[in-house]
């Protein structure tokens, strides 16, 4: 039988087939193709407008007017100093810190479990049960919330039929954390945030638990360590990248919200709801750019100490 | 001698699963013990049950005379070197190797001055800042054993140790394991598949299959008086005889063992085979035999004159060469 030969370098035919191999030769060329668009994007439009709101904060207000006044100046920034002011800036990294340091150790174990025991079935029900609730609307998940910390809500209830309303009304007159009822206190906005932002610490971690191989624990006992100087010398450390990876989320998303606090909680302002009263009806951008700095400056600072610990020698 | 290790009527069952059935054995003090068999024979999970990571599901085990079950291994003066070496990855080599003395809480100085011992005891000094990751396969090899020996255990646990290394490594690390368990005279039990280390290293043997122990003995016991033609094939390539055949060459209706070092050519009387092949091996040849309706192999030491395949050939060997095995199976 007779059978065409093929071409041993047979040639592309077309002019796309022609622009693939000059891309293949090129592969440089093609990198650049494929990065501009969302560089371009990332470039100018994000970090313009970054550069935007830093400018915004070093113009300031006149008292008088309510006009801006376009020259450079410090005095915004000092504005931030006020006992007023820095009372939001604590305020909220305090409650930063505190969630993020709640959903450690809420995520921890659920992390733990996900990654050494569940298999097959349970690992399935686990991924749905840590991200259905991010399917579901923000703003749903925090009005629910209300109903159930409100002091008609299903929490009070409970403890009324438990007949442990006294240890409730006891927590709720303590001061700083207590409050009229759950709804209206710091507890409560406190809950609500580790709740919403938990599957954010649960999934770096669990991710990097995964990456511990299970030799590494026996390892460790086999050597004398127990359960716990275990957990504190091999699995800690060995998921620290996950764990700051995990607080970077809880840490950040924290500082920024202005819906949570503004619906469960004390009427005391947040980082969040200071920007936007300060842009919206008080007109004072300047002042709203300075605190919208403020996150920024606090999350770089987090990092440069995570990086100075080694949490990212894992990597 | 006092024992080392002693199980009794040790099994460890996943369900349906037999990983280890019914095991009974004594390991003496000072031994180096092999565990040999195919994966998945069970040894592996002997090793484990000495080490704490399994429990039996039935049987008793003692670690010089004390009962271990139910001990969990931190509590447990056994150490192990794993077959993937199991080094912390965030930890530098001395951090490795002091691991056990910094979770007995021994002061730094202390521990690192042990630790440096122990690397130099493996022939590793001075790489106390590097990472695991930066070593090769033997280094780590090494710091695993340091690892293990830094603690002073009465047993060490070794699973596969080799198993990762490439041939003159793991013949030079099998030198030098042998050196240290003279040196050090602690209990070495030593996991492996490969029956050529089992055999040049070890005291005693024990050799596993689906769970069970089917000959345990010195290294030429189980080589020359293999009790099964499990053992007998598993061991060495050894031609083993069914019974029927066996009758008719001795008279005993018996399975038997015939080492293919064991049959020599003569030019003049013996059985009558043809050649049916014949591989060059550097040391030996080995040929491939028909010997009636069997198969055999031989081996022909190297500048004896190699007959042509084809060719009718005269095979003997001395008659206590033919060993009778007790079992069939």
């Amino acid at each position: 039988m007779n059978s065409p030969q093929l071409a041993i370098l047979p040639e592309r035919r077309g002019l796309l087939g022609r622009l693939a191999d000059s891309l293949w030769r090129h592969p440089r060329l093609l990198l650049l193709l494929m990065l501009a668009p969302p560089v371009l994007w990332l470039g100018v439009i994000y970090l313009g407008s970054l550069v935007a709101l830093l400018v915004q904060s070093f113009f300031s207000i006149d008292e008088f007017s309510g006009l801006i006044n376009y020259e450079f100046t410090l005095k915004t920034y000092r504005e931030l100093l006020i006992p007023a002011n820095l009372d939001i800036i604590v305020r909220t990294v305090s409650m930063a810190a505190a969630v993020t340091l709640a959903a450690v150790i809420v995520a921890f174990p659920i992390a733990f479990y996900a990654a050494r025991y569940a298999r097959g079935k349970w690992k399935a029900a686990f991924y749905i049960g840590i991200m259905l609730p991010l399917w579901s609307s923000y703003l749903v998940k925090i009005y629910a919330w209300k109903l159930v910390l409100a002091r008609e809500g299903i929490l009070n209830w409970l403890f009324a039929k438990l007949h442990l309303t006294w240890l409730l009304d006891a927590y709720l007159s303590l001061p700083l954390i207590g409050g009229n009822s759950l709804s209206v206190s710091y507890t409560g906005t406190f809950l609500v945030f580790l709740y919403v932002w938990l599957p954010f610490m649960i999934l770096p971690l669990q991710a990097s638990l995964e990456r511990v191989p299970g030799n590494l624990l026996e390892a460790s006992a086999d050597l004398g360590g127990s359960p716990g100087q275990t957990f504190r010398h091999v699995i800690l450390p060995l998921a620290l990248p996950g764990v700051i990876a995990g607080s970077i989320f809880t840490f950040s998303l924290t500082l920024g919200d202005y819906i949570i606090p503004q619906i469960i909680g004390s009427s005391r302002l947040f980082i969040g709801q200071a920007v936007y009263s300060h842009q919206g009806t008080a007109g004072n951008i300047p002042l709203a750019a300075a605190f919208a700095v403020v996150p920024i400056v606090i999350m770089g600072f987090y990092l440069w100490m995570a990086k100075r610990a080694g949490a990212f020698d894992a990597l | 001698m006092s024992i080392a290790l002693q199980f009794a009527g040790v099994s460890r069952h996943y369900g349906a699963v037999k990983a280890l059935d019914r095991v009974d054995l004594e390991v003496y003090e000072g031994e180096f013990f092999a565990m040999l068999g195919p994966s998945g024979s069970g040894k592996t999970t002997c090793l484990r049950l000495v080490a704490g990571f399994e429990q039996p599901t039935a049987g008793h085990i003692e670690i010089f005379g004390e009962t271990a079950e139910g001990v969990p291994p931190f509590r447990r003066n056994v150490n192990t070197v794993f077959q993937d070496y199991a080094l912390f990855p965030h930890l530098n080599v001395l951090d490795n190797v002091a691991y056990g003395l910094m979770i007995r809480g021994i002061g730094k100085a202390e521990r690192y001055r042990s630790a440096e011992q122990a690397l130099e005891l493996v022939a590793l000094p001075g790489l106390g800042k590097r990472r695991a990751g930066e070593l090769s396969g033997g280094q780590r090899q090494r710091v695993a054993l340091a690892r293990a020996l830094v603690n002073k255990p009465r047993v060490l646990l070794l699973d596969e140790p080799l198993g990762a290394l490439d041939l003159k490594l793991r013949e030079q690390m099998q030198e030098e394991l042998k050196n240290l368990h003279q040196q050090l005279g602690i209990t070495f039990i030593f996991v492996t598949h490969d029956q050529n280390e089992a055999l040049s290293m070890s005291n005693r043997i024990a050799l596993f299959n689906e769970g069970r122990i089917m000959q345990v003995g010195t290294p030429q016991q189980i080589y020359r008086q293999p009790n099964s033609r499990f053992v007998a094939d598993f061991v060495g390539s050894s031609n083993v005889l069914p019974p029927d055949f066996v009758k008719r060459l001795c008279g005993e209706s018996r399975w038997a063992s015939l080492r293919p070092e064991s049959i020599y050519l003569s030019r003049t009387d013996g059985h009558q085979a043809d050649v049916v092949g014949a591989s060059y091996l550097g040391g030996s040849t080995r040929l491939a035999l028909e010997f009636g309706s069997l198969r055999v192999s031989l081996m022909l030491a190297s500048g004896d004159p190699v007959p042509a395949v084809g060719e009718r050939v005269f095979i003997r060997w001395k008659p206590e060469d033919l060993h009778l095995m007790e079992a069939g199976e």
